[in-house]
C-alpha cells in the first residue's frame, strides 16, 4: 500500500470521527426539540405549574434562571474584571504572579458539585444565607471568575501597546491610560467572556442544588433571601423525581433550557464577530 | 509653569486612583484566597467525618449510609470506571476531530465544524444528562441485551461528550501553535502530508495535546449531573469487564443525590463532604499538573508596557 | 567645539553623566549634554547608538521598560527630573513626543486632540476648541481637516497623521517636543510639510529630534549631537559639527564612510 492510499485511509477515518463526534449530538438534540416543540405554548412559558408541575407552565423556573443569572453577573464582574487588569497591566514577572495563575487554573477545574459543596458550607450555613438567590448568585459567580479572568485577560492583553504608550506620553497615569484607552477597546472581547460564562452558570445544576434551588414552588421570588426555582434544577426534577410526568413536559422543558443557552452562545459569537470587522487595529 | 517638585493640583484624583488600583490589586490575589478559601471549607466540613467514622469503614467496599455504612471505594471506582471509559472514547474521536478540523478539513467544513463544537460545549450537563436517559439508554439497553440502560457505559459516553469539546478546542489550538516552518520542512523532505502530521506536528504539539487530555480528564471526573443521570446510582464494586454495563455511582453523583437528605453537622454529612475532599484532592491533581504542563515555557506576557 | 556645558541663559536640558542600563547591557555611558531652550537640537548616528534612550529619558519614558538602571542627572530648567519626588506626569504635560509611526487613537480628530487636555483637567468646552484649532494651525493640517474634525482619525493619510499626532502635543501646549524619527514612514512631500512646521515651532518651543538622516539633519537641525556607541562624541551649532567635526569618526559618519 503506497503512502498515498494509508494517507487517504486515515484522512477518511478522521473525517469519519469527526461525523462521529458531530452527528449524534446533533441527531440526539434534534429528536429532543422535535419531541418538545409541542410541549411549548404561550402557557407554558407564562404560567405557574400546577399538579405537581404535571401541568401548567415553567415560569418560576425561568424567571429564577434569569434572576440568577444577572446575580451571577453582579457577583463576578468586578472581580473578574479587576483581576484580568492586574494580571495584564500590573502583575510583573515573578512566582507571586505564576502562583496566581496556578490558582486561577485550578479554580476552573473545581467540579461543579465541589462548588455547590463549598456554597452550602459557606453561603447558606456559615453566613447564614440560607438557600437564597443570593446564596446561588455567589456560589455561580465563584465558579464563573475563572472562565471571566481568562478571556479578559486575554482581550486586554490584544489591545496594542502603541496606545498605551501615547496616553502615557501625553501625560496619564496608569489607571487613565487602562480606563480610557484599553478597556473601551478590550471591551467586546471581555464581553464576550462575560457572556460565555453567564452563559455555563445559568446552565448548571450541581452548584444551585443546595444552595437556591427550590423544588416547587410556584411563585416569582421577592427578595434575594428568597429560595427559587430554575430551570435545570427543574428539568432534573421532572425527568427524575416526579412520576407520571408527561414526556412532553420533560422535552419541553429540555428545549426552553437549551434555547437560552444557546442564544447568549450565539450573541457572544455575534459580538465577537462584529467587534473583529470594527477594530481599530 | 510650576515645579516639578511640587505636588501638583490634582493630587485628590490621585487618591482616587490610588483606591482602584489597590481593588485591583486585591481582585489579583483574590485568586489564591479563594482556592484556599475553598480547601479550608471542605476541610472543616469534611474532617470531622475522619474521627466519627473508623478509618476501616471508609475504606470499606459497602456504601449504605442508612446502616452507617460509609465506604468510599465503590464511589471512587465508579468515578474510576465511568471517567476511563469516558477517557477512551473522547481522546480518540477528540484528538481525530482536531487533526482533522485543523489538517484536513477544507475550510468550509472546518467553518461549520467550529460553531457546532462550541455549541456542544454549550450543552449543560442536565441537558446532555437528560439526552442519556431518554435516548441513549434505551438504546444502550436495546443494543446490549441488558436489564437495563443506565449502566457504566452510558455514563461514560455521555461524559465522553461533556470532554469532547474541551480536548478538540484544545488539542486544536496546539496544533494550530505548531510554527509553519515545521511543517515545510518535512514537506520539502518529501513526505505526504499525513507523514508530516504524524511524526512532525504531532510530536511537537505534544504538550499542548497532553494539557487537552489532563483538562478533558479532569473535566469528567468532576461532572455531576450527566453521570447521575444516567448511571444507575447503585454503588456497588464489579471485578470484571461487565462491570462497566451495570450501574455504578459515582462521587459526584453520590454528593448531589444525598447532601440534600442529611441533617447538618450528622456524620453522614461530614462524610460526604470527606467525599467532596477527595475530589477536590483529585481533580487538584490533575489540574495541577495540567497547568504545569500548559504554562510552562510560556512567557508572562502582562505587567510591561515596552519590552 | 562648544564645551558641552553651556554658559549664559539656563539650558533647556542639562544631562550629567547619564548611564544607562537595559538588563544590564549599556545603552548609554556617561553621557553629558545641554539642549538649549530654543531651536532645533538633532541627536544623530547610527543605529544602536543610544539616540532613542536618550530622547526618551528626557520624558522618562523608559521608565515604562523593567529591568532598567539610570546613573546620573537629567535637568529640566534647573530640577533633576528623576529625583524622587518629581511629579512624572507633570513633566509627560510638558514635554511631549512624537513617535515614528503616526499612532492615532481611536475617535475621531476633535477625539484625539482633546484627549491629552481632557486628561490633564480641562474640560471647558471653549478651551478645548481654541487648543484644537491652534494646535492643527501650528502642525500645518488645520486647512484640510477643518471640515472633518468630527470624522475618525484612522482615515487620514500616513502623512496627515503624523502632523495630527504632533498636533495633539500641542494642544498640550507642552514647552518641550521631542521627535523620535517622526518622518520615517512618509512620503517626501508630507516630510517638508513636518519640516515646515518644525520650523515654525522652534520660536517657541524646544525641539529635540533623532533624525531620519543625516541629510535631514543637516536641513533643519539649530544644534547637533553625534552620539556613537552609546557615547556623545561631540556636540555644538549644527553648522559646526556638520561642516567642521571635530572628531574624525564624525566626519566618517557624515560622509558615509560607515553607516
Amino acid at each position: 500500500m503506497s503512502p498515498h492510499t494509508g494517507q487517504r485511509i486515515v484522512f477518511g477515518l478522521l473525517a469519519l470521527a469527526a461525523a462521529a463526534v458531530v452527528l449524534p449530538l446533533l441527531l440526539v438534540v434534534g429528536y429532543i426539540v422535535w419531541q418538545g416543540l409541542g410541549a411549548i405554548s404561550w402557557e407554558f412559558l407564562s404560567a405557574m405549574p400546577r399538579n405537581g408541575m404535571r401541568e401548567g407552565g415553567i415560569l418560576p423556573a425561568m424567571v429564577g434562571t434569569v434572576l440568577l443569572t444577572f446575580g451571577t453577573a453582579i457577583a463576578a464582574i468586578p472581580l473578574a474584571i479587576g483581576a484580568a487588569i492586574y494580571l495584564a497591566e500590573y502583575a510583573r514577572d515573578n512566582w507571586v504572579t505564576r502562583f496566581i495563575r496556578l490558582c486561577i487554573i485550578n479554580l476552573a477545574g473545581i467540579p461543579s458539585i465541589t462548588y455547590g459543596l463549598f456554597g452550602l458550607g459557606l453561603f447558606v450555613l456559615f453566613l447564614k444565607l440560607g438557600t437564597s438567590l443570593i446564596a446561588g448568585s455567589l456560589t455561580l459567580g465563584l465558579m464563573t471568575l475563572p472562565v471571566v479572568i481568562s478571556t479578559a485577560e486575554e482581550a486586554i492583553l490584544a489591545v496594542p501597546q502603541s496606545f498605551r504608550v501615547v496616553s502615557i506620553s501625553l501625560g496619564g497615569t496608569k489607571w487613565q491610560t487602562i480606563r480610557h484607552q484599553v478597556l473601551p477597546q478590550a471591551l467586546p472581547g471581555i464581553l464576550t467572556g462575560i457572556i460565555l460564562g453567564l452563559e455555563r452558570a445559568a446552565g448548571e445544576t450541581a452548584p444551585i442544588l443546595f444552595t437556591v434551588a427550590a423544588f416547587y414552588l410556584p411563585q416569582i421570588p421577592r427578595s434575594p433571601l428568597d429560595q427559587t426555582m430554575a430551570l435545570p434544577y427543574h428539568l432534573y426534577v421532572i425527568s427524575t423525581q416526579v412520576p407520571g410526568m408527561p414526556l412532553t413536559i420533560q422535552h419541553g422543558t429540555a428545549v426552553v433550557l437549551l434555547f437560552f443557552v444557546l442564544s447568549m452562545n450565539l450573541t457572544a459569537t455575534l459580538v465577537r464577530s462584529r467587534a473583529r470587522r470594527r477594530r481599530p487595529w | 509653569m510650576g515645579s516639578l517638585l511640587s505636588w501638583g493640583k490634582g493630587r485628590v484624583s490621585r487618591w482616587g486612583e490610588f483606591a482602584v488600583e489597590g481593588f485591583i490589586r486585591i481582585a489579583g490575589g483574590s485568586a489564591i484566597f479563594l482556592v484556599a478559601l475553598i480547601f479550608f471549607f471542605l476541610l472543616r466540613e469534611g474532617t470531622p467525618a475522619f474521627w466519627e467514622v473508623s478509618f476501616s469503614n471508609l475504606v470499606s467496599t459497602r456504601w449504605y449510609p442508612t446502616f452507617g455504612f460509609y465506604g468510599i471505594l465503590p464511589l471512587l471506582y465508579g468515578s474510576l470506571l465511568v471517567t476511563t471509559g469516558a477517557i477512551l472514547l473522547s481522546v480518540p474521536l477528540g484528538l481525530a476531530t482536531a487533526i482533522y478540523m485543523r489538517e484536513v478539513a477544507p475550510s468550509w467544513v472546518r467553518e461549520i465544524l467550529k460553531p457546532l463544537i462550541e455549541v456542544i460545549a454549550g450543552i449543560p450537563s442536565v441537558v446532555l444528562g437528560f439526552l442519556g436517559m431518554v435516548a441513549i439508554a434505551p438504546l444502550v439497553r436495546r443494543w446490549l441485551d441488558l436489564p437495563t440502560g443506565l449502566t457504566a457505559f452510558a455514563g461514560s459516553i455521555m461524559l465522553a461528550y461533556m470532554a469532547l469539546p474541551t480536548i478538540v478546542s484544545i488539542a486544536e489550538d496546539a496544533i494550530d501553535a505548531v510554527p509553519k516552518a515545521y511543517r515545510d520542512g518535512a514537506l520539502a523532505l518529501g513526505a505526504t502530508h499525513w507523514q508530516t502530521i504524524y511524526r512532525v506536528v504531532l510530536p511537537a504539539a505534544r504538550p499542548g495535546i497532553l494539557t487537552a487530555v489532563m483538562l478533558g480528564l479532569g473535566r469528567a471526573i468532576g461532572e455531576t449531573m450527566a453521570v447521575m443521570m444516567v448511571t444507575g446510582n447503585a454503588a456497588r464494586i464489579g471485578r470484571e469487564w461487565a462491570a462497566l454495563f451495570r450501574p455504578v455511582r459515582t462521587m459526584t453523583a453520590t454528593i448531589a443525590a444525598e447532601m440534600g437528605e442529611v441533617a447538618q453537622g450528622s456524620v453522614h454529612y461530614h462524610v460526604l463532604f470527606a467525599v467532596g475532599i477527595v475530589l477536590f484532592l483529585v481533580t487538584f491533581a490533575i489540574n495541577g499538573v495540567a497547568a504545569t504542563i500548559a504554562l510552562r515555557g510560556q512567557p508572562h506576557r502582562g505587567g510591561q508596557l515596552m519590552r | 567645539m562648544l564645551p558641552q556645558v553651556l554658559e549664559g541663559p539656563q539650558p533647556r536640558f542639562q544631562v550629567r553623566n547619564v548611564t544607562f542600563r537595559y538588563d544590564g547591557r549599556e545603552a548609554l555611558s556617561h553621557v553629558t549634554l545641554d539642549i538649549p531652550v530654543r531651536g532645533i537640537f538633532v541627536l544623530f548616528g547610527p543605529a544602536q547608538a543610544g539616540k532613542s534612550t536618550l530622547l526618551r529619558l528626557l520624558n522618562r519614558l523608559n521608565d515604562l521598560v523593567e529591568g532598567t538602571e539610570m546613573e546620573g542627572q537629567v535637568l529640566l530648567d534647573g530640577e533633576d527630573i528623576y529625583a524622587p519626588g518629581c511629579d512624572v506626569i507633570a513633566l509627560r504635560r510638558r514635554v511631549g513626543m512624537v513617535f515614528a509611526l503616526p499612532v492615532a487613537l481611536p475617535g475621531t480628530i476633535r477625539e484625539n486632540l482633546t484627549y491629552g487636555p481632557r486628561l490633564s483637567g480641562t474640560h471647558d468646552p471653549g478651551e478645548l476648541e481654541q487648543r484644537i484649532w491652534e494646535s492643527l494651525e501650528r502642525a500645518a493640517l488645520w486647512d484640510e481637516v477643518k471640515d472633518r474634525l468630527d470624522e475618525p482619525a484612522a482615515e487620514l493619510s500616513g502623512g496627515q497623521q503624523q502632523r495630527l499626532c504632533l498636533a495633539r502635543v500641542l494642544a498640550m501646549r507642552s514647552e518641550v517636543i521631542l521627535l523620535d524619527n517622526p518622518t520615517s514612514g512618509l512620503d517626501p512631500l508630507s516630510t517638508a510639510k513636518v519640516e515646515e512646521s518644525l520650523r515654525q515651532l522652534k520660536r517657541d518651543h524646544t525641539i529635540v529630534m533623532v533624525p531620519h538622516s543625516v541629510q535631514q539633519a543637516v536641513r533643519i537641525a539649530d544644534w547637533a549631537a553625534f552620539l556613537l556607541d552609546g557615547r556623545l562624541i561631540e556636540t555644538d551649532v549644527a553648522q559646526e559639527v556638520f561642516s567642521r567635526p571635530q572628531d574624525r569618526r564624525t566626519s566618517d559618519y557624515i560622509t558615509g564612510r560607515f553607516g
